[in-house]
């Protein structure tokens, strides 16, 4: 429904003017009001609407629409959470996301809640976040103020310069606590080397924290380490609920002294490629699948080896024959976690639609608009499977093309 | 290749019975050094020379062992750091993570700043070592690698996604040597302060939805793939649709 407000004289008109015979059906039926004696008057018939079968429907979620016009706008507004406001912090609750992807990960808002609940109404949570990022919700995440950190000696992996940033912070701002998501994607290194340059001694893989006492698995996983919360936590994924009820400031704050440079002893001499074919697909970042809509399956190769992708497919075309049973993705395949899920005719039973349930971004290309991968999907091209990825071959070896003219 | 590499080593815990073993990635540790360094590895341990489990490397092909003698609980970071300043190490290799005690993987990152060495994460594979500087493969999640430079003398530690260890043969297990060492003992404060206990399972995180009526309720609970939100082309020329497909890809960095 859009917001718009359409408005219709005609009906207007009839509504004012009362020797119209219409001019009571157009009355807005009141269900409440106050009658002349100062008690609530109801009346009955007036509540609900008349659903689309034409049976009288009645919903009592506040949300109705139908009958009266001046429900109509209220009901799609949406809820503003209270504002949590911290002025002058008493003490700072440092937190540094790993943003993969360049945004919050659920177990950086995992930690954000965390952090949130360490703060309690005093604190502020800080959160640091080095180079450029793609997030736009801190505030909705629980983040009180928000330290950007970026310069040319951050890029790619330069985890002695971090240290001398988050050393820098530590000095201006002195957090009570220092948090990092205990993750191979991170913060578990740079959690560790921070509590080497610090001389703290942290606490990982901590799941609990309650009344100043923690929880942590240690060795193995067999065993938990209780212990008295450290300054330095170094916390798993589900180590507290996200921040869901208040919105918060994200006020920009800066450091006041420029970070020092390290010398580098580790040079970054940037990725290397790896056959896409030869990663299991649970870990593959970038997986494109192919189902009953893929015409031409050579031609489904040789866009996955022009995109770089790890190949998936759908049961029907694992069942077919097109595809190798443990390329197949869903409830009875695998279960994936690619960043970037590209469907190509595939119709997105819910079988399929559950494999890629922990997916951030989908991409469906498809004949039907109407079928179901498209609702799940971020961006859907309607049209051919064969005519689309010939032209998305063609892209990217022009866009390849372009970058190399670029660095030439 | 006359580079110094040690390895070290801890005492692995089964998951299953928690009988003690070789640790899973102190074994890779040890395979990657046999690999580079052959018969010249040097293995070391930090802790109780009579543990049998430590025949189990011996049985990779060594023909000793060192073993720096220290109680339970001891703090090794300064026998460690001393050792391998001593033995005029190049590499050091460890695992990640010990399989008992704290396991809280923090040693490796002591060790480094202690001896002022850069240190590397989750190493996959060394390129080469010329000139005082390594070139080696660091693995990233989800299967990628990274190449990195790095000046000797190196600590790094491995996961897995390093080599896999070969097995351990009885006869050589049998026949190595723990060569024993007396060294000083620091006792490690923070057991004091602790307390290990047998894991307990975590709770499972429910989906809690926040709806103010049960219709909400109703509706979040229900409902199918989250619709709308989605950009949907439709009616475009195939190399449209190819452009704005690509330039998602792109901007998410998938294309590289
Ligand atoms: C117990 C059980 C377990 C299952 N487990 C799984 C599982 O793990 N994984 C799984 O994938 N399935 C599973 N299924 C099967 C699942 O229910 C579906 O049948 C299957 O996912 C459908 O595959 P599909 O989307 O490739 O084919 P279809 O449903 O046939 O969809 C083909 C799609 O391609 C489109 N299309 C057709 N031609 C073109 C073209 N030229 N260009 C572009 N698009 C085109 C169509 O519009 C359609 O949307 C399971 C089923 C059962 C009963």
């Amino acid at each position: 429904m859009s917001d718009i407000v359409r408005r219709d004289p005609r009906a207007e008109w009839i509504a004012r003017n009362r020797l119209h015979p219409l001019h009571a059906a157009m009355q807005t039926q009141q269900s409440n009001w106050m009658g002349p004696g100062g008690v609530i008057r109801k009346n009955v018939h007036a509540v609900g609407f008349i659903g689309p079968n034409g049976i009288k429907r009645i919903d009592r979620s506040g949300a109705q629409h139908g009958t009266t016009t001046v429900s109509r706008r209220s009901a799609t507004t949406e809820v503003q959470l209270p504002l949590h406001q911290v002025a002058d912090p008493a003490f700072y609750i440092a937190v540094v996301p790993d943003m993969v992807g360049g945004r919050l990960g659920s177990h950086d808002r995992d930690l954000l809640g965390l952090a949130r609940s360490l703060a309690g109404s005093e604190g502020a949570v800080l959160a640091i976040v080095f180079g450029e990022h793609k997030e736009s919700n801190f505030a909705a995440a629980g983040v009180d103020r928000l330290l950007l950190i970026d310069g040319d000696e951050y890029r790619g992996y330069a985890p002695e310069q971090l240290i001398q940033g988050l050393r820098a912070v530590d000095h201006q701002f002195a957090p009570r606590h220092w948090l990092l998501p205990d993750s191979r994607t991170g913060g578990g290194e740079v959690g560790r080397r921070l509590g080497a340059a610090l001389g703290e001694r942290p606490a990982t893989r901590v799941w609990q924290v309650k009344d100043n006492q923690c929880i942590g698995r240690a060795g193995a996983g067999q065993q938990d380490l209780h212990r008295d919360l450290p300054r330095l936590i170094l916390a798993s994924a589900e180590c507290a609920e996200p921040v869901s009820e208040t919105r918060h400031e994200a006020l920009p704050v800066e450091l006041s002294v420029p970070v020092a440079r390290s010398l580098p002893r580790i040079d970054d001499l940037g990725p290397v490629a790896v056959d896409p074919a030869a990663i299991a697909m649970a870990e593959s970042e970038f997986i494109v699948s192919g189902g009953n809509g893929v015409k031409d399956w050579d031609l489904f190769h040789r866009a996955t080896v022009a995109l770089g992708a790890t190949e998936g497919a759908s049961r029907v075309a694992v069942d077919d024959g097109f595809m190798p049973r443990h390329r197949q993705v869903g409830a009875t395949g695998t279960w994936v976690t690619a960043r970037v899920y590209m469907a190509v005719g595939i119709s997105g039973a819910i079988q399929h639609l559950q494999g890629i349930g922990a997916c951030d971004k989908v991409v469906a290309v498809n004949m039907d608009p109407g079928c179901d991968m498209i609702k799940r999907a971020d961006l859907s091209v309607i049209g051919d499977s064969t005519a689309i990825l010939q032209a998305l071959i063609e892209a990217v070896e022009n866009y390849r093309k372009g970058a190399q003219r670029e660095a030439a | 290749m006359n580079t110094k590499v040690i390895s070290l080593v801890s005492i692995g815990a089964h998951p299953g019975s928690g009988r003690t073993r070789r640790a899973e990635q102190d074994a890779r540790a040890v395979e990657l050094g046999l690999q580079l360094a052959g018969q010249h590895l040097q293995v070391v341990h930090a802790g109780d020379p009579r543990e049998e489990a430590l025949r189990a490397y011996l049985g990779m092909g060594l023909d000793h062992l060192d073993v720096l003698e220290q109680p339970a609980g001891a703090d090794v970071l300064g026998v460690l750091g001393d050792y391998l300043r001593d033995a005029g190490a190049q590499l050091v290799l460890t695992g990640s993570q010990a399989e008992t005690g704290e396991g809280s993987g923090m040693l490796p990152f002591l060790l480094a700043e202690r001896l002022g060495w850069p240190l590397i994460v989750g190493l996959a594979e060394v390129e080469s070592i010329e000139n005082g500087t390594a070139q080696v493969l660091q693995a990233l999640p989800r299967g990628q690698r990274r190449r990195l430079k790095v000046r000797l003398p190196l600590l790094a530690t491995v996961d897995n996604a390093a080599p896999k260890p070969r097995q351990s043969a009885f006869g050589p297990a049998r026949r190595g040597v723990l060569a024993a060492r007396n060294v000083m003992v620091t006792q490690d404060e923070l057991l004091t302060g602790a307390e290990l206990q047998p894991a307990r399972p975590r709770p499972k995180r429910l989906k809690v939805i926040k709806a103010k009526s049960g219709a909400d309720r109703m509706k979040a609970a229900t409902a199918k793939a989250s619709g709308g939100g989605g950009k949907v082309l439709k009616e475009v020329s195939p190399q449209e649709g190819a452009e704005a497909i690509l330039k998602l890809l792109v901007e998410e960095g998938v294309i590289r």
